[in-house]
């Protein structure tokens, strides 16, 4: 049954799907009546050849890297939060709150408050599908889509009656005060205007917390218990409601950094739809990652750099279409995740043969 | 037979198969011969290797070495397909149905005979009721699986596999999960398929099935062919010595019990399973230290969903419960994990279900329900390598093999897979030793090596309550029987009164005044 070494099945088999990938690109590009070589240079080139544009794939990983680990925390214990990208939104207006509202407290004070708001808000919101699903038996993955319009509409809400200041035609918070925000690399020596900013440390961080959690830590060994079997989980005596909520509202909080990346980090002010999306890549990155706080990084660079990678192409290479990234983002998921598993049997073949 | 049996190929034929996973030598060297139209048995103790011989046969793994015969021409099995395509089809332990589909339905599946589901259903109907004619395989086409009870889902198994023209059949441990009455079922239906010259390879633990409906049987032992017998010319007592390689001692006489103080109680308990149907009716029971008490019963009259509610796993619907002394059911804290503070130990009836993280390492299958434990953390965290020497620890004291904490739980043979289990209960020194079915689909030397564990908890005071469907093993073990029969106590029995026959009428649920 096609069993493969450890190592081939962590890091060769992603790589050379991966590679299966842009190579069907390349065909499509070509098909189109594109230039394939330019077309893989400039993604290249345009998402790690300068410090621009590897600043600029760092800050679009960090967002990928936070809502990949909320979706591979929950999924450890069994559970599919389709919802991050619903809490990354309402963990907007924990960060925004704390800013406006405790301006008057130093930075060293300030900056960790906005952090605790937006992790507190986004674990809130998913605490709650948690609940429903603990005690009232309703599925996390309707209850979590439905909260991404839930969270949608109550953010339009509040963005434009309440919180967009008098008179502005924006819909969109006043800026925070100057306090309210997390340095910049560039303030740190990094040779880049891109918002690339500490909040990356902050996904390496809490990459690393997780793993801990996760696998260091008898909460996160019934933790996955649960996500194995909830029949071994009840034979252990595992309070499974309990852990259902809790893991839930350690993924919001996660999928709530995305709003201190975007907010603190970049935007300072609340913006309407500024999670744009990273909510549902952090699915495809938490699937490419397998789950795994070290994949769910290396997979979030690898989104981070087609997505910025892929604005270039669109700028650089004109006569490929702009569709093309999108398309190549769907390759990749589609040969990483969902058809992950077509290489090997061939591969164990290959490797059986080779190893005798 | 007929004479020209003797001249006709083979149905199958093995010559020198060879498997091995990493360091385990699972088939080594193996030669087998299956003559057609027989019932042709393998024995074998715990990860012998008959499974993986079984699985190189239908094509799930492929041998490293040696080659297979079908019918005397050489063939290559790479996956299950080319299996089906030569007629060698696995009926599976854990049933491959789909539960929601009905019977008609997953006999059709993987054959349904063209895009217009209509016409290929007809057919399938029509040869559905043949074979249930030819072979005594009766079943409702239209009932859906969930429904049917086990041994009938076993026999959409077969359905299936004849639907799809199998000419050999092979069944892993059928019996393990069948009530007598089923099992008997079963044997009538393999020897029509016999009588059909159709071909069955049979693994089984139990001897006497092997004695009641094999032609010939083979023996395993640590990978290799060790012996082939006529059946008519071997004996239980031959084929126990050929399997584990030595004399089973006679069971020593069992030391009278010293019954100690009540340590679990039961008292007017009533108890529903997932569906709200009621399964325990009222049972009253007290069970003392330094005993062994039984639970007879024909499978599925309550004795599952007792054990589950007294190791906590399920809420009483009615009744009480009391823990050394301790009410703990009514009670705010009536749940497993409180119920093991309190010195409780659960083997579960369904190891494979509930027991063991099939896909975690041993290791991890080691600590299960005993996570929070502070000797496996080291600085506050879960220490891999503190969790890896007990788990080592575990598997060397009670004979796992192999003894490998790194190795995924499923990987494990069957019997193996209950050491684990039980090893890891018994390990912990509980005052209260609940078993389920402790030796289910383990080999006889095993099986001797559980009984003695057991014992040896009642000699040194605990309590332990046993359920099994195996009326020897009952009777082997137990100082008192109480008897189930849906979901009530239908009598009690002294070791020293009880007998098949006694049992036998309780558990078909005659009073005891009637009985007696
Ligand atoms: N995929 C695998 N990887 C590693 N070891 C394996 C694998 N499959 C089986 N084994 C090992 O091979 C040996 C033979 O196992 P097998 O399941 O064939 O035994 P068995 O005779 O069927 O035993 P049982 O009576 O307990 O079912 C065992 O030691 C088992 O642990
Ligand atoms: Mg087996």
């Amino acid at each position: 049954m096609g069993d493969v070494p450890r190592w081939a099945e962590l890091a060769l088999l992603p790589v050379l799907n991966l590679l299966l990938a842009l190579a069907l690109t390349a065909l499509l590009v070509l098909a189109t009546g594109g230039d394939p070589v330019a077309a893989l240079t400039a993604l290249a080139v345009g998402s790690l050849g300068s410090a621009d544009a590897l600043g600029y794939t760092l800050y679009y990983a960090t967002n990928m890297a936070f809502t990949g680990l909320a979706v591979a925390v929950a999924f450890q214990g069994g559970l599919f939060n389709i919802g991050a990208e619903g809490q990354a939104y309402l963990a907007g207006l924990g960060v925004t709150l704390a800013a406006l509202h405790l301006g008057f407290l130093p930075a060293a004070l300030l900056v960790p408050l906005a952090i605790a708001g937006g992790a507190a808000f986004g674990a809130a919101w998913a605490a709650i599908p948690g609940w429903l699903q603990a005690r009232r038996g309703s599925h996390i993955v309707i209850t979590t889509i439905m909260f991404n319009f839930l969270a949608a509409a109550l953010m339009v809400h509040l963005i434009v009656n309440l919180l967009t200041a008098p008179g502005s035609m924006a819909p969109e918070s006043p800026p925070f005060p100057e306090a309210a925000s997390l340095p910049g690399l560039a303030q740190l020596g990094f040779p880049s205007s891109a918002p690339v900013n500490l909040a990356l440390g902050l996904a390496v961080l809490a990459a690393l917390g997780v793993w801990l959690l996760v696998w260091r830590t008898p909460w996160g060994y019934a933790l996955r218990v649960m996500g194995q079997s909830p029949a071994v989980a009840s034979y252990a005596g595992i309070d499974q409601g309990r852990m259902i909520i809790l893991v839930m509202a350690l993924s919001g909080a996660l999928a709530g950094g995305v709003a201190v990346n975007e907010l603190l980090g970049a935007q300072h002010k609340l913006l309407l739809g500024f999670t744009s999306g990273y909510g549902f890549t952090g699915i495809a990155v938490a699937l490419m990652g397998r789950n795994h706080p070290a994949g769910v990084l290396l997979a979030a660079l690898l989104f981070g750099a087609l997505t910025q990678g892929g604005a270039e192409l669109a700028f650089e290479v004109p006569d490929v279409p702009s569709e093309i990234v999108v398309l190549i983002q769907g390759l990749v998921i589609l040969f990483t995740g969902a058809l992950g598993n077509m290489l090997r049997p061939a591969l164990a073949r290959v490797l059986g043969r080779a190893g005798g | 037979m007929g004479k020209a049996e003797g001249m006709a190929p083979p149905a199958i034929a093995l010559r020198g198969i060879e498997k091995r996973f990493g360091a385990v030598h699972a088939n080594r060297a193996v030669d087998l011969t299956v003559r057609r139209g027989t019932i042709h048995g393998i024995i074998g103790e715990n990860g012998a290797g008959k499974s993986t011989l079984m699985a190189i046969l239908h094509g799930f793994y492929q041998a490293d070495a040696g080659s297979i015969l079908v019918n005397g021409r050489e063939v290559a099995i790479r996956d299950s397909r080319d299996a089906i395509r030569l007629g060698i089809e696995m009926v599976h332990q854990h049933f491959m149905l789909v539960e929601r589909f009905t019977v008609l339905e997953n006999v059709m599946l993987g054959a349904e005979g063209g895009p217009l589901l209509a016409r290929g259903a007809a057919k399938a109907r029509a040869e559905l009721a043949r074979l249930g004619e030819a072979f005594g395989l009766r079943v409702d086409p239209d009932a859906r699986i969930e429904n049917l009870p086990v041994g009938a889902q076993q026999r959409v198994e077969i359905l299936k596999a004849l639907y799809r023209g199998a000419e050999l059949l092979i069944l892993d441990e059928p019996t393990g999960v069948l009530t007598p009455q089923e099992a008997d079922d079963l044997f009538r239906v393999l020897r029509a398929l016999r009588a059909q010259g159709r071909t069955v390879l049979l693994i089984t633990h139990k001897l006497r099935e092997i004695m009641a409906i094999t032609d010939r049987v083979s023996v395993m032992r640590a990978g290799r062919m060790v012996a082939h017998r006529e059946t008519a010319a071997t004996s239980v007592a031959e084929l126990g010595e050929l399997m584990i390689g030595r004399r089973l001692a006679a069971p020593a006489p069992r030391p009278a019990p010293k019954p100690g103080p009540v340590l679990l109680e039961a008292r007017n308990l009533s108890v529903r399973d997932a569906a709200g149907v009621e399964r325990v009716k009222g049972v009253d029971l007290a069970l003392r230290g330094g005993e062994i008490l039984g639970i007879a019963g024909v499978a599925g009259n309550g004795q599952g969903e007792l054990l589950e509610a007294l190791a906590g796993m399920r809420r009483p619907s009615a009744g009480e419960i009391r823990l050394g002394g301790q009410t703990v059911f009514p009670g705010r804290d009536f749940n497993p994990a409180a119920l093991r503070r309190q010195r409780l130990g659960h083997v579960p009836e369904d190891r494979l279900r509930s027991g063991l993280l099939r896909n975690a390492s041993a290791a991890e299958t080691a600590i299960l329900g005993y996570q929070d434990d502070p000797s496996w953390r080291r600085f506050g965290l879960l220490a891999p390598a503190a969790v890896a020497a007990h788990a080592a620890r575990l598997m060397r004291d009670y004979d796992v093999r192999p003894a490998d904490p790194a190795l995924r739980s499923a990987l494990f043979s069957g019997g193996n897979q209950q050491k684990l289990i039980l090893a890891r209960e018994i390990d912990r020194d509980p005052q209260v030793l609940l078993v389920g079915q402790p030796t289910r689909g383990v080999d006889i030397g095993g099986i001797d090596a559980i009984h003695q564990r057991l014992l040896a908890c009642r000699a040194a005071g605990k309590a332990v309550l046993l359920v099994s469907v195996e009326l020897d093993e009952i009777m082997a073990l137990a100082d008192r029987i109480l008897v189930m029969f849906d979901g009530r106590i239908m009598g009690e029995l002294a070791a020293a009164e009880a007998d098949e026959q006694r049992l036998g009428l309780l558990m078909a649920g005659v009073a005891p005044e009637r009985a007696a």
